[in-house]
């Protein structure tokens, strides 16, 4: 369903509702893609994509805590040369379909996105927790994230999100890094770092030893790095960590988010999508307010 | 949920080239059910449930040479039970297993005969020497064998058994085996107009086993083998990829 109330435009892309599908999850295939386009979603990112084939880490790949989702997948991905098909696939679900791409350098990213023409917009992971080579690899050196920014800001036609490790002392430096490179949103936050051990043996449970915890347990930490982005920043902060209900959503947006991302959750609820519109509608409606009233509405009641 | 311990309690030597392994807790599972089977040090598979406290393993890579070659004692992570199994219907039904695609069937028998529902079991392997529960099916119902080198029952695949079979007078078919061997039967109950009343279970490469990630995922439906199967009706695996590509642990698509 389409609803006006719900309809934003972000970055440039219209969307029916502000809830996204969060990258890493279900989003390997087009046709996996387009279902959680039929599922109620404003708009979807995909796995992220690399310049070359990735195995990702051995199993275990990820296991849920009774707190959240642990995972290390290691960035498992056939390349953009063999995804471009999948999202040919994924935009017969008549949504924005964001690809999110990882990369060690400049020069990987722009090949990477001068290789999936499809693509409405780029979410650059600077922020995977669980890999050598890439994501919070580079996305904790400002002067790297604004560099590569800059880069596929300059290479692409399309929009530049930047994904947001919160693994850092402190996140707005690099949301202010991304923002000078010329992003065009910032999208807080990835995981944060985890490890399991198992008690009967004594050996980390995932495959890779440790990895990136999401989940419920980290919304108020995304909360606060949403606060502080907010704040600091004069472009759009896309949220996400954790929210699996309408409140959560609103919680966020009035942290300052404008669009919220979704990922967790599906786990054992594949109508999240659609539940939290429906909610957050009736929300909106019976309080008679518009989206814009509640996005960043926490900065405006302390400083009133 | 992490995983569980599992102490080995037993191994049988099932074939030449197939275990099974009993181990010391029972997972409450219905038939077609799989566990994540985590071998410490080495890799996490899943693995279908083929007793209430066992599982049943051809030894094709490291993972199953691994858990091949373990003895009593030993011990495993257990993730699960995961995923759909069987619906447990129909009054006069055949089970078409294939290799060691025998291994969620062999529970489903054993509830449906607690049902008291007549069964038919068509049984295939490459050789005689590999098939896989040929006695304990047997108690379950009337059974018959395929092996591809004649070594024992019918010699050829096992469409050719089914062939002899008045396949209308069923209402349920339960599948599981080697990826052709499944599309060549959907394709013989499609030509027969039975798809609607089948149940496949399927194999796909499983990364977290718990329908998040979407390595498994099937196209053109996007459903999740791992959470939204792995057993799926035979109408909606007749448009689908069965038995022309699946996807590798990367994501690319590889041809059969």
């Amino acid at each position: 369903m389409t609803y006006p109330e719900l309809s934003i435009e972000l970055t440039g892309l219209e969307m029916n509702n502000p809830t996204i599908l969060a990258a890493g999850i279900l989003g390997t295939t087009g046709a996996s893609l387009k279902r959680i386009a039929s599922a109620g979603a404003g708009a979807v990112v995909t796995k992220s994509i690399g310049a070359i084939p990735e195995q990702g880490h051995p199993n275990p790949s990820l296991v849920a805590l009774e707190c959240g989702l642990l995972n290390a997948m290691g960035l498992p991905n056939p390349s953009y040369k063999e995804f471009n098909d999948e999202l040919m696939t994924a935009k017969e679900g008549d949504i924005p379909v964001i690809v999110s791409i990882f990369g060690s350098c400049c020069e990987e990213f722009c090949e990477i996105i001068e290789g999936l023409e499809g693509a409405d917009a780029f979410e650059l992971n600077l922020s995977c927790p669980h890999s050598q080579q890439y994501g919070a690899a580079v996305g904790t050196d400002p002067v790297l994230v604004e560099k590569i920014t800059r880069a596929a800001k300059t290479t692409a036609s399309v929009p530049i999100w930047v994904k947001l490790t919160p693994n850092v002392t402190d996140i707005v430096t690099i949301g202010e890094a991304a923002s000078r490179g010329g992003a065009d949103a910032v999208v807080a936050i990835n995981t944060i770092r985890g490890m399991a051990i198992d008690i009967y043996s004594g050996y980390p449970i995932l495959g890779n030893l440790y990895g990136g915890l999401s989940g419920a347990a980290i919304r108020p930490v995304a909360v606060k790095c949403i606060h502080d982005l907010y704040r600091a920043l004069d472009i759009p902060v896309i949220g996400v960590g954790g929210v699996s209900r309408w409140q959560d959503a609103v919680e966020m947006m009035m942290a300052g988010a404008s669009a919220v991302q979704i990922g967790s959750a599906i786990y054992d609820n594949f109508t999240v999508f659609s539940e939290i519109n429906e909610a957050f509608l009736t929300y909106l409606i019976s309080r008679d307010l518009i989206i814009d009233d509640i996005i960043g509405l926490a900065h405006r009641r302390v400083e009133q | 949920m992490i995983p569980v311990n599992a102490i080995i309690k037993e191994v049988i030597k099932e074939t030449p080239t197939i275990s099974t392994l009993k181990f010391d807790i029972k997972p409450d599972a219905i038939p077609g059910q799989f566990v994540m089977v985590w071998i410490r040090g080495v890799d996490e598979i899943p693995m279908a449930l083929s007793h209430p406290n066992g599982i049943t393993v051809q030894n094709v890579g490291d993972a199953s040479e691994t858990l091949s070659n373990m003895e009593p004692g030993d011990s495993i992570g257990l993730r699960g039970p995961f995923g759909n199994g069987f619906e447990l219907s129909g009054q006069r039904i055949m089970i078409i297993a294939g290799g060691v695609g025998a291994a969620p069937l062999l529970p489903l028998a054993h509830q449906l005969r607690l049902k008291g529902t007549k069964i038919s079991i068509l049984l295939g392997a490459k050789t005689s020497k590999e098939l896989l529960f040929e006695e304990q099916f047997s108690r379950s119902g009337e059974i018959n064998v395929a092996t591809d080198d004649g070594s024992k029952g019918y010699h050829g695949v096992i469409t050719g058994l089914m062939d002899t079979y008045d396949l209308n007078s069923f209402d349920m078919f339960y599948v599981c085996g080697p990826e052709m061997m499944m599309r060549a039967v959907l394709d013989m109950l499609h030509t027969n107009s039975l798809e609607s009343i089948s149940q496949f279970s399927l194999h796909r490469y499983f990364k977290c086993g718990i329908g998040v990630c979407g390595s498994c995922t099937i196209d053109p439906s996007g459903l999740r083998v791992c959470k939204d199967g792995p057993v799926f009706c035979g109408n909606i695996l007749l448009n689908s990829e069965l038995g022309k590509y699946h996807r590798d642990v990367t994501g690319k698509k590889i041809m059969f």
